[in-house]
């Protein structure tokens, strides 16, 4: 079972709630996901619309929050936001997310080491966002980092596990889980990801955006599940030549020698 | 007197605390996160703190993100 801060999920897809067309679509989409962990954004209240809150859409009791910082450009915006999600949840957990560009929605390795560095000496379980960097992954566990979430792709993007060969190494190395995030757009992306060994996904606008929201989370749902019994049943190596698979004796050839005995 | 609230301005009485402002502008209070002059107020503080002129006010709160 995945366990993160001594914290046991029995499901492996993290969901994301942006972009969802109505908040009950969002609610029916988590509970078909049969996600335990579902991200969160903070944002000034809509004075013209304050009737329209999130929270009373979720069950706390079922569901693990995780509060992002989507927004914070530096690691002190970030630090900001992390406080007032701190006492918004009331939980310590955080997606740590530094994005000082808006076109590519990158992390900022150094104020999201900076950032992670500080945050864990506020008492905070930090999960940083990070691009897909083993040696990053490698200084934000040293930091204290709770499990580390290099992206696939550039957020929202669908473009799948592009840093396929930098995520097998982070997997290989950690001793924090590994949360493939961003870039997801299929469940074949997120079986993949399973597939190499990734303790979880996190999915939000593959989901969201979907034709039927509902049918797409139960898709990457088995997607998940599919992946990640492939991973421990041992998958076989691959290979350039073609190797047999039914029996290479016993053929009827030139001689029909296992006819006539 | 006015406060800046979520960068607008706002008139409000001399009297007027944090829960007042919130149940003006319709808000439970369980679901709302302030900040003010960018100090993080606990929800216990939230009837006696009393607003000043000028104050910066920022009211926060969870939504869909990812």
């Amino acid at each position: 079972m995945l366990t993160i801060a001594d914290t046991p999920f029995s499901s492996r897809l993290f969901v994301g709630t942006g972009k969802f067309a109505s908040a009950p679509l969002m609610q029916d989409a988590i509970e078909a996901s049969g996600s335990q962990m579902v991200t969160v954004a903070l944002r000034r209240v809509d004075l013209e619309n304050p009737a329209d809150d999130i929270m009373s859409r979720l069950d706390m009791d079922r569901i693990h929050f995780l509060p992002n910082t989507s927004g914070a450009r530096n690691a002190e915006e970030a630090i900001r936001l992390a406080h007032l999600a701190r006492a918004a949840s009331g939980t310590p957990w955080l997606k740590l997310e530094v994005t000082p560009d808006p076109r590519t929605l990158l992390p900022d390795p150094v104020d999201t080491l900076k950032a992670t560095e500080q945050l864990v000496k506020n008492g905070f379980i930090v999960l940083p966002y990070m691009n897909a960097d083993p040696i990053l992954a490698l200084r934000l566990q040293e930091a204290g980092a709770a499990a580390v979430m290099p992206l696939g792709a550039p957020i929202g993007t669908n473009q799948g596990i592009q840093t396929a060969m930098q995520v097998a190494i982070i997997i290989e190395q950690a001793r924090v889980p590994v949360v493939v995030d961003a870039g997801i757009g299929a469940p074949s992306h997120a079986a993949l990801a399973m597939e190499m060994g990734a303790d979880a996904v996190l999915v939000n606008t593959a989901i969201a955006v979907a034709g039927d929201p509902v049918r797409m989370a139960g898709a990457f749902k088995m997607a998940v599940k599919a992946g990640r019994e492939a991973f421990e049943s041992g998958l076989g190596t691959s290979s350039t030549s073609a190797l047999a698979s039914s029996p290479e004796h016993g053929l009827i050839g030139e001689d029909l020698d296992f006819i006539q005995g | 007197m006015y406060i800046n609230c979520n960068g607008r301005q706002q008139p409000i009485s001399d009297t007027t605390t944090l829960q007042d402002l919130l149940r003006e502008l319709d808000l439970a209070p369980d679901n709302v996160v302030a900040e003010i002059n960018t100090k993080i107020i606990d929800r216990d503080q939230y009837e006696t703190l009393r607003l000043s002129d000028g104050d910066q006010v920022e009211l926060i709160r969870f939504v869909g993100g990812g």
